[in-house]
């Protein structure tokens, strides 16, 4: 993997997805073009966490132009753990919605596609007019897909869950690109590595590259704007939940890591504004998370809560704390995508995912009930799971930065998300199995062209589609193999980041030095 | 001044319009906002000491500078797609658009008969 191989990376998921445009009839031939792409764009990212291993970045200016002029794409260890993740867990939620059937819907494979293009970009380009573009076209394919997820006749609460996504996400990214207006007005250039430091030294660049770091907070979902992602992702089909989790609100978040890193250089005078409101962040999601009744609405605040954690990472600007966030950021990636995918697919063979609906799933989905168990143990932070390293070291870096408050939040908002996983597995997984009769829904599998439409909308699940012959294997397990896989896989994942910690650990050590000390991924995208 | 003066107009329409509860008035809010931030970006290029580049021999320095006129054709082009998005959402809802009445709910037999009340619940 070299510099100039990194715009491959962008251009041949779209030169790919405009292809799959004009196939788009020919369903299996499309998803096959997909997953080839993907695994193809998958092997380029752990290509690149290879190349920058030593701590060096990869940068190249595309079409060879000036710096400030061209369109800068550079790499080092936190861009290619950040695409390792996104690409693992696009490929992952891929495979699930083939299996749930939702790929089959026309368009899916180039949506996803030019999904991928705008995740990578926004990932690789170190210049901030650029990442507006990448992060728009990451987005306009998310809103054709969130409204795929909708049945042909669109019911209320799904328009109105794709309304407020396009809203606020439009609104934010209006927001954002007025604030790189205001950092080309003071600092005369957009350019991440030319801007190096200004916002530490010009109070001027400060202030403008503050209303960009704003923005990115509502796309990450931050406390006081966090309430859009609460509303919007449970509101789209479980695949596209899963995805959405693993790649908006990252990427976002990435580039709180990556503009605070350089731009303002870990400025200690504004990190207890960070401090304070991801702390806040992480109570707020878990109390919310107790509060709802639905799988994906808890894990929606559990994400919440997560996020909090994650920029934690960054209000606790030092090695320690950073790598520790970067472990946090890709095992949240992994275990979150995890169980969106398990919930999702009971969701889509039981057609409801509301908790009084369902119940006894333990005995009948087996292997579903252990990668929810394994998953939510790991989110809630408990060894061997990854996630017990990512708080461990969350903890004690906030309490060797003297952060004790903070500290205490951490280890209290694991025990209620715990509380909230519990919540799932008691009345999911455990309890009696719902009986079919009228009152509680009849469970029927979907056919597959149909699983997609099947939410937890209990208007949907009542739907008077009886299958008669279900009462008589009433106690067969109903997700098939291909379902449950891609939870199991990401679940087997997060174990094993748990059990080998040391490797995540000394590749996002790598990154946080990159963060800490800019010069190289500076001079890199300079010398382009 | 003006353009600073003509933003500010724009954003203050735009966000009256916000105000509203229709879609179709959102989306023209949106209109707004855009164009606003679009002179604003015009307005970091600097234009109160850059001239027009017309004419040979120009000095780089006081001519209008390119760059911010190349992010707002990006800018305007991505507006307009998701504008189109906002146009379709806005006609695909109708029924939606004021939440303070009733929902009106699709008469698709069998989905909505059976329980109606999950549903009105449903925007937690």
């Amino acid at each position: 993997m070299t510099g100039a191989m990194l715009p491959l990376l962008v251009a041949v998921p779209l030169v790919a997805a405009a292809v799959l445009v004009l196939l788009a009839r020919r369903t299996r031939s499309t998803l096959v073009v997909l997953t080839a792409v993907l695994a193809l764009g998958l092997a380029g990212a752990v290509a690149t966490v290879v190349a920058s291993a030593d701590g060096g970045t990869l940068a190249h200016g595309v079409g060879l132009w000036p710096v400030g002029i061209a369109i800068p794409f550079a790499a080092d260890m936190l861009t290619a753990l950040m695409l390792t993740a996104t690409m693992l867990l696009t490929l992952t939620c891929t495979a699930f919605a083939i299996a749930s059937g939702f790929a089959r819907r026309r368009y899916f494979a180039p949506l996803v596609l030019v999904l991928t293009a705008g995740v990578n970009g926004a990932l690789l380009t170190a210049d901030l007019f650029n990442l507006f573009v990448f992060i728009e076209v990451m987005l306009l394919p998310s809103y054709a897909l969130f409204i795929l997820a909708a049945p042909g006749k669109a019911r209320l609460r799904r328009i109105a869950g794709a309304r407020m996504y396009v809203l606020v996400n439009l609104l934010t990214s209006t927001v954002f690109l007025a604030g790189v207006a205001f950092v080309y007005g003071v600092a005369g250039t957009v350019n991440l590595a030319e801007l190096a430091g200004a916002a530490a030294s010009s109070d001027a660049v400060a202030v403008a590259m503050a209303i960009c770091l704003f923005a990115l907070s509502i796309k990450a979902a931050v406390f006081p704007v966090h309430g859009w992602l609460t509303q919007a992702y449970p509101a789209t089909s479980p695949a596209m939940t899963a995805m959405f989790s693993g790649l908006h609100t990252k990427v976002a978040i990435y580039a709180i890591y990556r503009i605070y890193a350089v731009v303002f250089e870990g400025d200690s005078r504004f990190l207890w504004i960070g401090v304070v409101a991801f702390t806040v962040t992480m109570i707020v999601g878990v109390l919310g998370a107790v509060g709802e009744k639905s799988p994906r609405a808890i894990l929606t605040f559990n994400m919440v809560s997560g996020i909090g954690y994650i920029l934690m990472g960054v209000a606790l600007f030092g090695v320690a704390g950073l790598a520790a966030g970067i472990f946090y950021l890709i095992h949240h990636m992994i275990v979150k995508a995890s169980l969106f995918l398990s919930t999702g697919a009971i969701e889509v063979r039981y057609g409801t995912g509301s908790l009084d609906r369902l119940g006894g799933l333990a005995r009948r989905e087996p292997l579903i009930a252990v990668a929810f168990f394994a998953a939510a143990l790991s989110l809630a932070g408990i060894p061997p799971f990854s996630g017990f390293v990512g708080k461990l070291g969350l903890v004690l870096a906030s309490v060797s930065e003297g952060q004790l408050v903070a500290a205490g939040v951490m280890v209290l908002a694991s025990l209620v998300t715990l509380m909230s996983m519990l919540k799932i597995w008691s009345n999911a997984f455990w309890g009696k199995p719902q009986a079919p009769d009228g009152s509680s829904p009849a469970p029927h599998p979907w056919p597959l062209e149909r699983g997609a439409h099947a939410h937890h909308e209990a208007s949907t699940v009542l739907s008077p589609v009886q299958h008669p012959e279900d009462a008589t294997h009433h106690e067969r397990s109903r997700i098939s193999l291909p379902l449950a896989l891609p939870a199991v896989f990401l679940v087997v994942v997060s174990l094993a980041l748990g059990l080998g910690a040391e490797f995540l650990l000394g590749l996002s050590e790598t990154a946080a030095q990159g963060l800490v000390d800019t010069s190289g991924y500076v001079e890199a995208v300079l010398n382009s | 001044m003006s353009i600073a003066i003509a933003a500010g107009v724009l954003v203050a329409g735009a966000v009256y319009l916000f105000s509203r509860r229709e879609m179709l008035r959102v989306i023209l809010g949106f209109v707004l906002l855009s164009h606003a931030v679009n002179l604003i970006i015009i307005a970091a290029g600097g234009t109160d000491r850059r001239d027009e580049p017309i004419g040979g021999d120009l000095d780089p320095s006081l001519v209008a500078d390119p760059l911010p006129q190349a992010f707002v054709l990006t800018a305007i082009v991505i507006a307009f797609a998701i504008t189109i998005v906002m146009l379709v959402l806005a006609v695909t809802g109708r029924h939606d658009d004021d939440m303070s009445q009733p929902p009106q709910r699709d008469s698709e037999p069998g989905t909505q008969a059976s329980q109606p009340t999950r549903e009105q619940g449903g925007t937690s």
